[in-house]
């Protein structure tokens, strides 16, 4: 069992040619909220989705509680997890996607329920309990039999977490969560994390506001280029910029101008 | 217009007709049946299949797709028996149709599961579904509501196919209509009649099509 | 099974062929022009504002879409004279496409009509420009750009049914095929050939279609 809850060691990731993440090294203990920033194309999201595989990545390894993730290397030669072995440990974390994903032809409660119910094989009755607490507390369980079409961006975005928590995971993800969400939207679904947040929950946010990054993360990370640009305390980093790159980037957004 | 001659004679031959209505709904329905079956595997291949298996089914698909049924009916009619399949018109024309269905149908397959959103796939794989799982409880059911309507237009197709087997002289509706004609020369009247008989099957087909896509459509 | 290729044989009366293909070609291309005009009109039809215009268009491309073509062909070719509509072989069949692919184009051109903002006729209204000037500068341009892919399909599959010529003895494609197979009983020859020559041009009509897609697009 080792100190930190996620690893991240010299990651590297390339799109056919074209390199991505250029050996990138994090470190993460249980309960901090680490924001990850950044431009278009710094390889945040691309990052976030190595860590439940939904990317291969070419160099480097994750480790979740000193698991292993996606690939194995024995006697010098490294392979790829088996497509069973990867789904089971894509439930140790939760992702929560910018378009939402939800299900559209299931409930809201539905879409909570199916991966309790086929992944982690609770009977249905078990299944619907624990899916109404977490739609209540992301203040949905009024809307618990509404399907996706019949919801506002916000409420699905919301229940789009709560199918992902109620998975119990060590870890959540989330990328871009409110970018395609209306304004007045936003609000309500950072609302959410922030609880979670206070609640302990070990997170990784890509986000593009500023805001909420200062508010609520214990630490942020500044991808510039498939590297990390600078990382450290939100205060420290917003206030007094180290690099050049960073400095201009924060220049960009009204709330760290 | 003769019509109480054409009543008549359309009475005096209702066993022909009816028997001719019998086998143009078994063909009808054997095309749609066995082409179906075939053409989820087809549909799945091309989705899904590596790549050599892909490229089969898309020449497979693409061929059949490109011929007309006519050609193919009398293909499976001339050709079947020099490879040593003899068999009778009834069941040449079959073969040549349930192909002719799969083609559709694995199109039909192709276009409505590669048209859900990919989100779909990866909101799965983030909650730990393997992929089987993934096909059955997500994929599956999106894709059969956009797979209905086009799959009943289908079903539609093969019984107006159906009628290419009087060339082959396969005793449907269609030849037996004719063979009236030959008798009675009221061809105004029986090509009329054959073609309201088409028309109401298909016309029922359209609408039970209609009443299952409202019976399954999703609350908005 | 003792069957040994023999393309020559075919290879002989290549020429019969592609004069059929021709022919087809033609016989898709006037009926395409001809149901055209048509489907147009019943678009329009479909989309009056008036249930005078709507119910019959309607009524039109119900029946014409459910009815077998081959009931048609006969329809046209062997019932019609008896009213005193006597045409030649090619002239029913040719009238019998128009009507067919009428029906279906007035749904894709219907489809391509309603695609149009409906503010660009206003718009042309307070220029002072008429109902029917607005229609042909503005509506139909503009409704063709949108119809343009499903009109092509419907083309190729017009051409496809003109295999169906074959059941009143007109000499194209098919017909040609058939009666080489039968004089030569190289049936698996002759049939690949046929069915190639029948891919190849789908395929290079669908080639086509694409680049005057390409051409016709209105640069963004």
């Amino acid at each position: 069992m080792s100190d930190y809850l996620l690893e991240i060691r010299n990651l590297h990731k390339s799109f056919g040619v074209v390199e991505v993440l250029k050996g990138v090294d994090c470190g993460m203990r249980a309960g901090e909220v680490i924001s990850v920033i950044g431009s278009s194309g710094s390889g945040k999201t691309t990052m976030l989705r190595c860590i439940n595989m939904l990317e291969d990545f070419q160099g480097g390894s994750i480790l979740i509680d000193g698991e292993e993730i996606g690939y194995v290397t024995a006697g010098g030669v490294r392979r790829r997890k088996s497509e069973g072995e990867i789904a089971r440990q894509r439930a140790l974390t939760g992702m929560a996607f910018q378009q939402f994903n939800l299900f559209p032809h299931m409930t809201a409660v539905g879409n909570v329920m199916l991966g309790l119910v086929k992944v982690k094989r609770m009977k249905r009755d078990e299944a619907r309990a624990v899916a109404e607490r977490w739609l209540d507390r992301v203040g949905l369980l009024d809307r618990a039999e509404r399907y996706p079409g019949q919801l506002s961006g916000g409420q699905q975005q919301r229940v789009a977490i709560a199918r992902a928590i109620a998975m119990n995971p060590k870890l959540m993800l989330f990328d871009e969560v409110t970018s395609a969400l209306d304004p007045e939207l936003v609000n309500e679904v950072l609302q959410v994390i922030k609880a979670l947040a206070a609640d302990g929950m070990s997170m990784v946010v890509v986000t593009h506001e500023m805001r909420f990054a200062y508010e609520v993360s214990t630490r942020v990370i500044f991808m510039n280029q498939g590297r990390i640009g600078e990382e450290g305390d939100p205060r420290e980093m917003f206030n007094r910029p180290r690099t050049e790159r960073l400095a201009e980037f924060l220049k960009s957004s009204p709330f760290t101008k | 217009m003769d019509l109480t001659g054409f009543f008549n004679e359309a009475f005096a031959a209702r066993d022909s007709i009816l028997k001719g209505l019998e086998a143009t709904i078994a063909i009808s329905a054997l095309a749609i049946c066995l082409g179906t079956v075939l053409g989820v595997s087809v549909g799945l291949a091309l989705t899904y299949g590596a790549r050599p298996l892909r490229w089969i089914a898309r020449f497979y698909t693409d061929f059949i797709r490109g011929t007309p049924v006519l050609v193919l009916v009398f293909a499976s009619y001339y050709v079947l028996s020099t490879v040593g399949l003899d068999l009778p018109p009834f069941q040449a024309g079959v073969l040549a149709l349930t192909v002719f269905c799969s083609s559709h149908v694995g199109e039909i397959i192709r276009g409505a599961l590669q048209a859900i959103p990919i989100g779909q796939i990866e909101a799965s794989k983030a909650i730990g579904l393997t992929f089987p799982q993934t096909f059955a409880y997500v994929l599956g059911p999106q894709a059969m509501r956009q797979i209905l309507p086009a799959w009943v237009n289908t079903a539609a197709e093969m019984v107006k196919a159906s009628t290419l087997l009087s060339i082959i002289g396969v005793g449907e509706l269609l030849l037996r209509i004719q063979e009236l004609i030959s008798r009675t020369f009221l061809s105004l009247e029986f090509y009329f009649f054959a073609g309201v008989l088409y028309f109401a099957v298909n016309y029922a087909i359209e609408r039970f099509g209609q009443y299952v896509e409202r019976r399954v459509a999703l609350p908005a | 099974m003792g069957y040994t290729l023999n393309f020559a044989a075919v290879w002989r009366s290549f020429d019969l062929l592609l004069e059929g293909l021709a022919l087809a070609l033609g016989l898709a291309f006037a009926g395409i022009l001809i149901g055209c005009a048509i489907g147009l009109a019943v678009a329009f039809s479909l989309t009056a504002k008036s249930q005078l215009w709507r119910r019959p268009a309607r009524l039109y491309v119900t029946i014409i879409r459910n009815t077998p073509i081959l009931v048609l062909i006969l329809f046209a070719y062997f019932a019609l004279p008896e009213i005193g509509v006597r045409l030649s072989k090619l002239n029913s069949f040719i009238l019998t496409l128009a009507i067919y692919s009428g029906a279906y184009l007035a749904e894709v051109f219907r489809a391509g009509l309603l695609a149009v903002p409906a503010g660009l006729r206003e718009a042309g209204l307070a220029i002072g420009l008429r109902e029917g000037q607005i229609r042909v500068s503005v509506i139909i341009p503009l409704m063709l750009r949108n119809a343009l892919p499903s009109l092509g399909s419907t083309f190729i599959s017009l051409f496809k049914d003109t295999s169906l010529a074959a059941a009143i003895a007109i000499p194209e494609l098919t017909f040609e095929a058939r009666k080489i197979n039968v004089e030569t009983f190289r049936v698996i020859e002759t049939w690949i050939v046929t069915s190639l020559l029948y891919v190849a041009t789908c395929a290079a009509l669908a080639a086509f279609i694409r680049f005057v897609e390409r051409r016709l697009a209105i640069p963004r």
